[in-house]
């Protein structure tokens, strides 16, 4: 019973990539499924024969799995907070954006928690983290706090999915038995909206703080001990920035592939990119303050140890990466995005890609420096990642965005309801809200006579 | 109750390296072979670091220090490494995950992983100790095994454990008696004797970790306190 609601009709775009299913994404897919093969081939030699496969020695027996561990947690601050943020600010022109941010963040956590497994050199002992876990270790609080954030940013992504699963299985003819369980009897009536919105609002309140504590806990694996470079008081705040900037990178990279794939112009305008792409200009500025204040501290203090690895980064071995990630994360995004008039989408693109590589490099400029400079003279640490490593960033990145191929072929990846209510109820709400903000007109005071009053 | 704990003299020490081969007899060490020494993955729980200036060369043995505030048992997740009410810092084998944490968190680089399976259960090595298996972490652990033997046979012969019944491997094997080890609560020890002289130093005394093994810095009377 395909029911035409002629106000869905007019979204019919969004249900494009639902609908028709084209060899581009058989291709996609096929080079994911590659990638995916590598990683999983990479992971079984490591299983079979243990970490020695990988480039991890004595003293850095941390590498690329933590540094994809951090980094993959910090891109899912990207959904759920912005998403919540702008929901709480009420800010319109999100409306386009807050499912394909959502989403980043519930297919990435899993993939983020995943490198701990796949660094962890007794898999098969994983379940003693509950069996005789000790909540003194800041991997239990990480443990805790990310399936925090995994368990409200699922619920945060479904909720607001519930009205567009039943347009879907009002309209769509496949797969109604999946949307029909999924709307849980969604008819869109009065009483469900206001229940809806309710909940809504509850989780974004909710999932704010949770997403400040889960990167700030993955800081305290670091900061919690007395390694240089590692023990810093502002290392909880230092990663939740890196988090959220990272994070605005990785939707607009993904908001600008979606739009091109899908031709949604008409939903993501350039207005949306240069919204953000200032947002990530901000960002920019505030990782770079962070930065900044992190090694003038460690310079001006100029305790040996820290030195040892502050010169390291700085013009020793690590001074490619060092270097790199300021201009990714610093000079590319300042160029691109100070003026955004024109060519907002290509700029904002182009910042945004540098940003990801950028904070990718950040993560592992903090934990491989350290690590290879031991405090006792023990030889420094040459770390060289081997095939397994490259081949399971490469299988997880991989695995990230099949997830999320695979979501946007199943959901609408744009709020249609929420589009709708763009339409008919946002406009006029903010025109009421902006009367609000002016001065009152029903009430003409006298202004000469206060003025009067005053002298 | 006993606090083991050892001096180490730097001024006797002649970086021999028989400390390092009679742990690695007494406590079932794997030699990695070429290939993985290459890749800085040997293990060594007694290991002796050199420094070498102009003027001279120095020596420090370095196994576990024993930390009485260990910075490693805090941030384990899974109890897998704790000091024990005498003071020695263990690890369970069977229990370790593997996440390295304690390494990363060890400022004295004193844990090591198995990153392979190095060695299985074989004829020559020592009974009392565990072959530990791939992907956990290993340590040194004062050769507790001998404590727990030297206290089963304290009790056999019906007495209380005398100071020199428990000894490590290393202290036991050093050739100038550059390693002393004891009791450091009892302080009638030779252990705790040294311990309070006045070239007496911790590492990274700093950091608060409290060393159990405590070193002798050198003089111009090499040795002769």
């Amino acid at each position: 019973m395909a029911v035409s609601d002629p106000t869905v009709e007019r979204d019919a775009a969004l249900f494009a990539p639902i609908e028709r299913t084209g060899w581009g994404f058989y291709l996609t897919v096929g080079v994911l499924g590659l990638a995916i093969l590598w990683g999983a081939a990479a992971y079984w030699t490591q299983f079979d024969q243990g970490l020695g496969v990988t480039g991890l020695h004595q003293p850095v027996s941390w590498g690329f799995y933590v540094t994809n561990f951090v980094f993959f947690i910090g891109i899912s601050h990207a959904g759920t907070l912005i998403s919540a943020i702008l929901r709480l600010s009420k800010a319109e022109w999100r409306r386009p954006i807050t499912r394909m941010a959502e989403v980043i963040t519930v297919m990435v956590l899993f993939i983020g928690a995943g490198q701990i497994l796949v660094d962890l050199g007794r898999p098969d002992r994983l379940l003693n983290v509950i069996r005789y876990g000790r909540y003194q270790s800041p991997l239990l609080w990480d443990a805790t706090s990310i399936s925090a954030y995994l368990t409200a940013s699922t619920f945060y992504l479904y909720l607001p999915l519930i009205p567009d699963l039943a347009i879907l299985r009002d309209r769509l003819g496949k797969r109604r038995f999946l949307y029909a369980v999924l709307a849980m009897g969604w008819t869109g009536t009065e009483r469900q909206h206001k229940i809806l919105n309710r909940a809504i609002a509850t989780m974004a309140v909710l999932v704010i703080p949770i997403a400040v504590s889960v990167h700030t806990v993955v800081s305290f694996v670091f900061s919690m001990t007395i390694q240089p470079g590692w023990h810093s008081t502002i290392f909880g705040p230092y990663f939740v920035v890196g988090a959220i900037f990272s994070g605005i990178a990785a939707i607009i990279v993904a908001m600008a592939i979606i739009r091109r794939i899908y031709h949604f112009e008409a939903y993501l305008k350039p207005i949306h990119f240069r919204y953000l792409g200032q947002l990530l200009l901000v960002m920019t500025l505030l990782w770079f303050y962070f930065t900044f204040a992190e090694y003038l501290t460690a310079y001006y203090g100029n305790e040996p140890e820290e030195m040892k690895i502050f010169w390291a980064k700085f013009t020793g071995r690590f001074w490619p990466i060092f270097w790199a990630m300021l201009v990714l994360n610093v000079v590319v995004p300042i160029a691109c995005l100070v003026r955004l008039r024109h060519h907002a989408i290509g700029k904002t693109v182009v910042a945004s890609v540098a940003v990801v590589i950028g904070m990718w490099l950040e993560r592992l400029n903090i934990i491989v420096p350290t690590l290879s400079n031991p405090r006792l003279p023990f030889p420094e640490g040459q770390y060289w990642p081997t095939w397994v490593e490259w081949g399971e960033t490469a299988g997880s990145l991989g695995l990230f965005i099949l997830l999320y191929v695979l979501f946007v072929k199943l959901f609408p990846i744009i709020s249609i309801w929420e589009i709708k209510e763009g339409r008919e109820v946002g406009l006029k709400e903010v025109e009421e809200r902006l009367r609000t903000y002016l001065p009152d007109e029903t009430e003409p005071e006298p202004a000469r006579d206060r003025a009067k009053v005053l002298t | 109750m006993a606090l083991w704990g050892m001096v180490i003299d730097l001024d006797r020490c002649t970086g021999c390296q028989a400390c390092v081969m009679a742990c690695k007899a007494e406590n079932n060490v794997p030699a990695v072979g070429a290939k993985e020494a290459n890749r800085g993955r040997t293990i060594s729980w007694m290991h002796v670091l050199v420094e070498e200036s102009e003027e001279r060369t120095r020596f420090l043995p370095r196994p576990c220090l024993q930390c009485d505030d260990p910075p490693c048992t805090r941030v384990c997740p899974v109890y897998a490494t704790y000091r024990n009410p005498e003071g020695i810092v263990a690890q369970i084998y069977a229990r370790c995950i593997g996440c390295r944490f304690c390494m990363a968190a060890c400022p004295y680089n004193a844990k090591y992983f198995n990153w392979l399976r190095y060695q299985q259960a074989a004829p020559g090595q020592n009974p009392d100790v565990s072959v530990r298996p791939k992907g956990v972490v290993e340590k040194c652990t004062f050769c507790h095994h001998r404590l727990q033997r030297a206290r089963d046979r304290a009790r056999g012969e019906g007495r209380e454990l005398a100071p020199g019944d428990y000894v490590t491997a290393c202290a036991e094997t050093c050739p100038t008696r550059a390693i002393v080890f004891g009791d450091l609560s009892d302080s009638g020890s030779e252990v705790a004797r040294l311990a309070k002289s006045p070239r007496a130093f911790r590492l990274n005394a700093e950091l608060g970790t409290k060393p159990k093994v405590i070193y002798l810095s050198e003089t111009e009377a090499h040795g002769r306190v």
